[in-house]
């Protein structure tokens, strides 16, 4: 038990509550990133509703010397700036942890708790007597509990300064008006409080070569890196700063320098159906393309992508996924469409899936992505989701090695095809499943017919069962195939573990902690793809009982694992998080020790 | 089956383009279509288009949706690569197609069904964007390969086989193009290849979206009497505008015109159409006119055909996204590719 008078440094949860719409987010991230320039690892996490002004919004920091990334289940410091959700707030502090809310208008009697001490900063007014605008006045009130907070966590104010300098480059008199208000929290806090609390931000050097970015910019960047040339794609929450961010790349690394032309072209389409079309008409035509979507989006695209698998057209779709079923909760994560994703289309059809779980991850694994795509003549989806594509990780320096070469795959050149005697769209000449491909334009024998209909190994169509079912058994050989080239399972051990944990993409984080807190020796696997390849099994087989941590409500990747797998499913024990919140370490801990209700599932 | 490659045995003497190739080059498989039907005549007319142009059938992407109509690719130019994608939704994949390869020539051929009802979106958005194509409406107001359901196309009154009639208020294709902002609009009849020939080769040099409108009966579920959509309802309702002339690029145009019944359009790659009006106070010039000129002869129940619009104006898909004029497809990688300093860019931003 800690002594209320501990000094805990780096290594602690702020939580501010607000309301969207009135410039909050820069003051959190002016917050983060100063913590972060003090060389000491932090996380944001943004909890906002589907909404642009006027709805509760949560910023929650988590201020880690160990480097941990998911949500611990602690708030020490709530920052409770909207008045709809001050006792829910003050509720979720945990016991021995500060208040500091806008005490221009004094509530000490309602929002006081025995366990905690409550820290009231006139925000309101000391804005009001400061600042003449409107809109400033509401805006500096954020920046001014920033200011408070750099006193009450001993955040160094030159490192504040930088930051402010940084994003005001040029606006000299938003610079100042933004360090006024810093200095007006940092002096009250000084003057009222006894500074720094116990709760408090040492100097590190921690964070040398890391950056701060979201895994939506991070697999933008990976579309740049990999050639992509078209972004095809229809705004959907939260999967449109994936492609904000490859226009704003393009804008930077594609105009051609001596034309002023566009090396890329993005398209706004329709809605995901043609989205998803222009993707895979580009991707016939030779040319790499992507679109990005979430759950509504992959429903909309199903049919295009059996077309893709079933004409064996590469094309690649980021699946930022949110809260389902339906509509859902769109600005809430989840790990819900990996069912959906693995057969999406009718009749036999699966894809390829990759699953990142950090912002890195997603940019080597865009590369990835185009490269399998082309490698296996199919639709690659990327799942991500909601945590890892829109909050701000810290993420090591990207690395490039220049002599990466897309893999374009079995594709026919225009002198391949002039010695060529015959050539035929779907014959299997070597017998990996894959067959040679040619685009359009190119030389008049690599002409072909390329249909969603039943179709024969020469690309005609045809209703006959033997051929049909030729090609159909090929596909299912290519697949077999696909589980050599595609990212194989990362796997921890420790000694004298029999027990295991099973998860993929953002649980990772809440599991790596777990890993080093729990009662027990664990072995971990974390699945990077599906198909699963032959380790998968294997992992399986020599570990007694396994969890398996997710965030979805029907241990979908459970289900998977015991579709595509020989597995005994009662040594399978599901660890379920679904709530819309980003999986806790709290949460994976308390299922391993079988205090979840839903955790157990056969 | 379509499978069925024809013989291609020329015969001594056959005509031969500048590129060496015979009219037989530009054909394609068997076709499955009943006897008789309309879209057959359709693709002898564009092999025919595509032949005079001299283009290399490698050159043409051939992209269709589902339904009758969009098995026709299949038909023609066995040399070029097709793509017959999933229901209503060719419009996407010629866009992507056309925004990865700008230097092919693509043709879309559609039905009412795939365009009108289930595609009409895309259908409306391809046009919006001005893709480079040529896209054909093989219209027949029915569903043929479902067995005569009424299309989106059939007009109000006009009868299915067992006498049921149709009660919803048709869509004209060649009026929403012209809504929302097609390029190059025009109306054949499938019977007449004379009329229909130029339209298509104009539609295929057009530089931006090409629609035409051919109305090509169904022989089996809508050519009885009751339909509006039948051989003989269409010749006798016909009301032809203009007639056009396609004259290729290298040719000059040396035709006496006497002023106001003949108009030269030069296209971008030179070439010209000539409108000759058969209908004095028609002009091609004018969306609102050509709507009105069209929905007030529909009054009367006539099928306003010809080239009915046309504006070399406006920019194609790559113009308004300035795009490089070597095709996105054929960009070295190495120019694609910002590197290891790239990296570094990106490490200073967001560090």
């Amino acid at each position: 038990m800690l002594k209320s008078n501990d000094v805990i440094a780096n290594d602690f949860v702020i939580k501010v509550a607000n309301v969207n719409g009135t410039g909050s987010s820069s003051a959190n991230s002016l917050l983060m990133k100063s913590i972060f320039h003090m060389g000491v690892p932090v996380i944001g996490k943004n909890y906002f509703p589907s909404n642009i002004q006027g709805l509760p919004t949560w910023y929650e920091i988590r201020v880690s010397k160990d480097g941990y990334v998911s949500r611990s289940g602690r708030v020490d410091i709530m920052v409770s700036m909207n008045a709809q959700t001050y006792l829910q707030d003050r509720d979720e502090v945990s016991s021995g942890g500060y208040l500091l809310y806008d005490s221009s208008w004094p509530r000490e009697d309602r929002l006081a708790r025995n366990d905690i001490t409550l820290l009231g900063v006139p925000l309101s007014r000391i804005c009001n007597e400061a600042f003449t605008s409107a809109r400033a006045r509401i805006l500096m009130k954020n920046i001014t509990y920033v200011g408070a907070l750099s006193a009450l966590l001993n955040i160094d104010h030159d490192v504040i300064s930088d930051q402010l300098k940084r994003t005001f480059a040029g606006k000299e008199h938003l610079f100042e008006a933004n360090m006024k208000a810093i200095q007006l929290g940092h002096d009250y806090a000084i003057k009222n409080f006894s500074c720094p609390l116990r709760f408090r931000v040492e100097p590190l050097d921690y964070t040398a070569d890391l950056m701060m970015i979201d895994g939506n910019t991070a697999a933008a960047l990976g579309c740049v890196y990999a050639g992509a040339t078209l972004g095809a794609w229809y705004p959907i929450t939260p999967s449109t700063s994936l492609m904000d961010g490859f226009t704003k790349f393009c804008e930077k690394f594609r105009i051609d320098p001596v034309t002023g032309k566009k090396k890329y072209c993005i398209i706004q389409a329709e809605d995901e159906l043609a989205a998803i079309g222009m993707t895979i008409g580009a991707g016939w035509n030779g040319a790499r393309a992507f679109t990005c979507t979430s759950g509504p989006g992959i429903s909309l695209m199903s049919e295009f992508l059996g077309f893709g698998y079933y004409a064996e057209v590469p094309t690649v779709v980021f699946d930022v996924q949110r809260v389902g079923p339906s509509t859902g909760m769109p600005t809430r994560t989840q790990q819900s469409d990996i069912l959906s994703c693995a057969f999406a289309s009718h009749g036999d059809t699966r894809h390829v899936l990759l699953f990142p779980a950090y912002p890195e991850e997603c940019f080597y694994f865009s590369l990835e992505a185009f490269d399998l795509a082309e490698r296996l003549q199919t639709p690659v989806i990327v799942l991500s989701d909601l945590d890892i594509g829109m909050n701000d990780w810290p993420c090591p320096k990207l690395t490039w090695a220049p002599s990466y070469k897309p893999d374009r795959g079995k594709v026919l050149d225009e002198e391949e095809l002039e010695h060529l005697e015959d050539f035929y769209r779907y014959q299997d000449t070597d017998g990996d499943g894959i067959c040679f491909r040619t685009f359009p334009g190119v030389h008049p024998r690599g002409s072909f017919f390329t249909r969603g209909s039943g179709h024969n190994q020469y690309g005609g169509y045809t209703e006959d069962p033997e051929e049909y079912q030729q090609v159909l058994d090929r596909l299912r050989r290519k697949w077999e195939t696909a589980k050599k080239f595609v990212p194989e399972p990362l796997v921890q051990t420790q000694p004298g573990a029999k027990s295991a944990i099973i998860a993929l993409g953002s649980s990772d984080g809440a599991v790596q902690e777990v890993l080093e807190h729990a009662d027990q020796p664990l072995d971990y696997m974390r699945i990077r793809a599906f198909p699963f390849s032959d380790g998968v099994q294997e992992f399986i087989d020599t570990h007694e009982r396994i969890f398996v941590v997710e965030q979805n409500r029907d241990a979908q990747l459970k289900t998977l694992l015991t579709v595509e797998l020989n597995i005994d499913k009662r040594k399978l024990i599901s660890v379920l998080h679904y709530d819309g919140f980003p999986i806790g370490s709290d949460h994976v801990l308390a299922g391993l020790n079988g205090l979840l209700k839903e955790s157990v599932r056969v | 089956m379509s499978y069925i490659s024809k013989p291609r045995v020329p015969y001594a003497g056959i005509k031969r383009n500048k590129l060496g190739l015979t009219i037989r080059d530009y054909e394609g498989g068997m076709s499955t279509l009943c006897a008789g039907c309309g879209h057959d005549s359709i693709t002898a007319a564009l092999v025919q288009a595509f032949f005079e142009l001299e283009v290399a059938p490698h050159q043409v992407a051939k992209l269709s949706g589902i339904g009758c109509s969009s098995k026709t690719p299949a038909y023609f130019l066995d040399g070029a690569h097709g793509l017959n994608a999933v229901h209503g939704r060719m419009p996407a994949i010629a866009t992507g197609a056309n925004a990865a390869n700008r230097n092919l020539y693509y043709v879309g051929v559609s039905g009412d069904g795939d365009s009108l009802s289930i595609g009409i979106g895309q259908f409306a958005h391809a046009i919006r964007r001005n893709v480079n194509m040529l896209y054909i409406i093989e219209n027949n107001g029915v569903y043929g390969l479902t067995k005569g359901q009424f299309s989106a196309s059939a007009d109000i009154g006009s009868t299915a086989k067992k006498g049921e009639q149709n009660q919803n208020l048709p869509i004209d294709p060649v009026v929403l193009a012209l809504s929302v902002g097609a390029t190059y609009v025009a109306r054949s009849f499938s019977g007449d290849k004379d009329q229909l020939i130029p339209i298509l080769k104009g539609g295929l040099m057009h530089q931006g979206f090409a629609l035409i409108d051919v109305i090509s009966p169904c022989v089996t579920f809508n050519d009885h009497a009751g339909s509006t959509k039948s051989y003989a309802h269409t010749r006798e309702h016909i009301h032809e505008t203009v007639r056009s002339d396609f004259v290729p690029p290298a040719e000059a145009i040396e035709i006496e015109y006497q002023k106001g019944s003949v108009t030269p359009v030069r296209l971008h790659d030179g070439s010209h159409i000539l409108l000759r009006k058969v209908a004095p106070e028609f002009s091609a010039e004018s969306r609102s006119e050509t709507v009105s000129y069209i929905e007030k002869h529909q009054a009367k129940g006539e099928i306003v055909t010809g080239l009915l619009f046309l504006d070399e104006g406006p920019g194609d898909l790559h113009e308004t996204s300035d795009t490089t004029e070597q095709p996105l497809c054929a960009i070295e990688y190495d120019s694609l590719c910002p590197g290891e300093s790239g990296l570094e860019d990106v490490y200073r931003i967001y560090r």
